[in-house]
């Protein structure tokens, strides 16, 4: 299915990320947003204020963030693709809600535009420590799918990914940008409607009376009614069978979580996107993602000139984590070197990945800025010893 | 013979027996509500019930119809989003008191300040009966909870009056004595364009009424009918409720004011003027 032209603004614009982010929602077929200001995040939801009206959209600046990470759920049972958009302090709110969206299987999109952390942190600045959080931020198990834009180009052309990924596997997306890449103003392409590919959210085709709300049919993502096509249906945040009825006992559990999991689990392969360069004779890998990324790569071009073999690994969607290629790689590299804006967090999930198999270097950050290219190429140069 | 309760058809038969306790009053304002839907004319097929956490929070799951069992404290921004993305939908929240006014309060507020055309109902039996009879906002003072042994010392929320300031269009009291008149009251509510607002004074005899040496459901319910007057229009700063004290029951608020999406377009075309198209849905 191709975008709705309506809500595409097709041509060559000057945008920050987290316009960008906005026009990539609006070109996604996102018609609800519920939001509360936050910043650096503030930005998008203004212009989907602004922009909503002209495209038969509905924003509410809602109470708090829980009421938002709620609201847009409600909405898409009622048929809209919604998200909700926050930084660290508003995404600690969401959780109970990811968790939510997680168990009713609602396709809906989380933007979290990273700052410095833990609590109030560094309001204006960046951090990319919200990572660990986007993955396990909700209690019980449960997958979701995370992704991390590098500019504002990405912003746009992630955030259909993003809502395509959640319509498709039936998952609240996280969609982790930085202050960096919201915030910084580049040229954005926003190709003709035509060109845009937009997954449609998957209505059963069955009749009531026929239709079991968490029914799979072996691809272990059931199909989607909404409010008010005469299906009554129930769904419930507790454990629940088929018919979507609680049933509190650790059969029910087994079947419902461990597809919950592997839904995702086992579809990693297709939903993974990773950016590689230069890995085919590396003595080094970099494993970086969203503004970081951009950082490593003048490290990386200070390295190569100095004629270390370094390749690039840049993570696209952060979860599922790549651990199979990081694997492989693992097997005839001399060393993973891992920058991010935290003390360790993706660098954590690289380390399990690679299960001893080479050395990894991590290069911490606290955030506030981002890192000076020559700390991370140093760690190069010692890693590539 | 061959007899079915009529209101079968409004629930979800293969979900019985429900969990609640015998002599609780949920099964009566449960009762009172499918009969309001018999009598309002609303199809079925638009009525989404969302419930929170709690015993009023199963609710949402013994309904046959478009039913939702949410997070605690939240059915209210959770319907918002129903009703604002399809508003040809009824939505209903029925929640219990502590799910809708301690954890949920902010959203109560909000809600009716903003209009939101849902109709909420708030089964008030004064505890947390689902984690064991814990202290809740409506508790009145001196009343035994779990969590205030030795009398509850916190001045509760009078509801009624709560959802008149914030600025509920509709709001009503009765208790689960007054099961013609809850009908009548979610009728109206349901009908009313905007924030309608009903509460039932329910017992829960296994944890309010024992701890509170109140006796079980039937004692209950006759001090209800000995204890209570209505006074439909009464202002809601009188109908606060002492421990063992006296229900001030009725219609106490039946008001016009324009709901969320109504300003919402009015204002829109106003500023935007002919560019802009009335909002109807998300398409």
């Amino acid at each position: 299915m191709r975008a709705d032209p309506k809500g595409v603004l097709t041509g060559p614009h000057f945008l920050d990320g987290d316009h960008a982010c906005c026009e990539g929602a609006l070109a996604a077929g996102c018609r609800f947003v519920a939001g509360y200001p936050i910043t650096p995040s503030t930005e998008v939801v203004e212009r989907i204020a602004a922009r909503f009206p002209y495209v038969g959209g509905i924003f509410i600046q809602m109470e708090d963030e829980i009421a938002s990470s709620i609201a847009i759920l409600g909405a898409v049972w009622a048929g809209a693709k919604a998200m909700t958009v926050t930084s660290g302090p508003g995404f600690s709110l969401m959780m109970e809600h990811i968790g939510l969206a997680a168990m009713l299987e609602t396709p809906a999109v989380f933007v979290d535009v990273q700052r410095g952390g833990p609590s109030t942190g560094l309001p204006t600045l960046p951090g990319q420590a919200d990572m660990m959080q986007a993955r396990w931020g909700s209690h019980g198990d449960y997958e979701i799918i995370a992704i991390s834009p590098n500019s504002p180009q990405e912003c746009f052309d992630l955030c259909i990914v993003a809502f395509n990924l959640a319509e498709q596997y039936r998952v609240p997306v996280m969609f982790m940008m930085d202050e960096c890449v919201g915030h910084m103003t580049e040229k954005v392409i926003i190709p003709p409607a035509e060109e845009i590919e937009v997954t449609e959210r998957r209505y059963t085709k069955k009749k009531p009376g026929e239709y079991l709300p968490y029914l799979t049919n072996g691809d272990m993502i059931p199909e989607m009614v909404k409010a008010g096509d005469g299906y009554r249906f129930h769904v419930t945040g507790l454990t629940h069978d088929q018919r979507g009825y609680p049933v509190m006992n650790p059969d029910c559990q087994e079947k419902l979580v461990r597809r919950l999991v592997e839904k995702i689990k086992l579809n990693a392969d297709k939903i993974i996107r990773i950016e590689e360069d230069e890995t085919d004779d590396a003595d080094v890998v970099v494993v970086s993602y969203g503004i970081t990324s951009r950082v490593a790569l003048r490290a990386i071009q200070t390295a190569r000139a100095q004629g270390i073999k370094v390749g690039h690994l840049r993570l696209i969607t952060v979860w599922p984590f790549p651990e199979r290629r990081v694997r492989q790689l693992a097997e005839r590299i001399k060393a993973f070197v891992l920058p991010e804006l935290n003390y360790g967090q993706m660098f954590l999930e690289l380390q399990r990945a690679v299960e001893g198999k080479t050395k990894t270097y991590l290069v911490p950050h606290g955030g506030g800025t981002v890192h000076r290219p020559e700390v991370i190429y140093e760690q190069i140069r010692e890693a590539a010893k | 013979m061959n007899e079915t309760n009529p209101v079968e058809q409004y629930l979800r038969m293969d979900r019985m027996p429900h969990i609640w306790c015998s002599g609780c009053g949920l099964g009566t304002t449960v009762n009172c509500f499918v009969r309001a839907l018999e009598g309002c004319q609303i199809p079925l097929d638009q009525i989404c019930v969302v419930s929170g956490i709690g015993c009023t929070g199963r609710v949402a799951g013994y309904l046959k119809l478009d039913s939702f069992h949410t997070t605690h404290g939240r059915p209210i921004p959770f319907a918002t989003g129903l009703k604002l993305a399809n508003p040809k939908l009824k939505v209903v929240v029925y929640s219990g008191d502590g799910d809708l006014i301690a954890i949920g309060g902010n959203h109560f507020i909000h809600a009716a300040r903003r209009n939101i055309d849902i109709t909420v109902v708030c089964v008030n039996n004064f505890t947390y009966g689902m984690t064991g009879g814990q202290v809740t906002p409506t508790t009145p003072i001196d009343a035994t909870a779990t969590t205030t042994p030795y009398g509850n010392f916190e001045e509760p929320f009078n509801l009624p009056y709560l959802a008149e300031s914030a600025g509920a269009v509709y709001v009503a009291r009765w208790t689960t004595y007054h099961i013609r008149h809850i009908t009548k009251s979610i009728k109206e509510a349901l009908q009313k364009k905007g924030f309608s607002f009903v509460e039932i004074i329910s017992p829960c005899p296994t944890l309010y009424g024992r701890r509170n040496r109140l006796g079980d459901g039937l004692e209950m319910m006759k001090f209800y009918k000995e204890n209570s007057t209505i006074k439909n229009g009464a202002d809601t700063r009188e109908v606060g409720l002492a421990f063992k004290g006296h229900i001030v029951c009725g219609k106490f608020i039946d008001r016009e004011r324009p709901s969320f999406l109504e300003m919402y377009n009015l204002k829109m075309s106003e500023r935007l003027g002919s560019s802009y198209k009335t909002y109807e849905g998300i398409q």
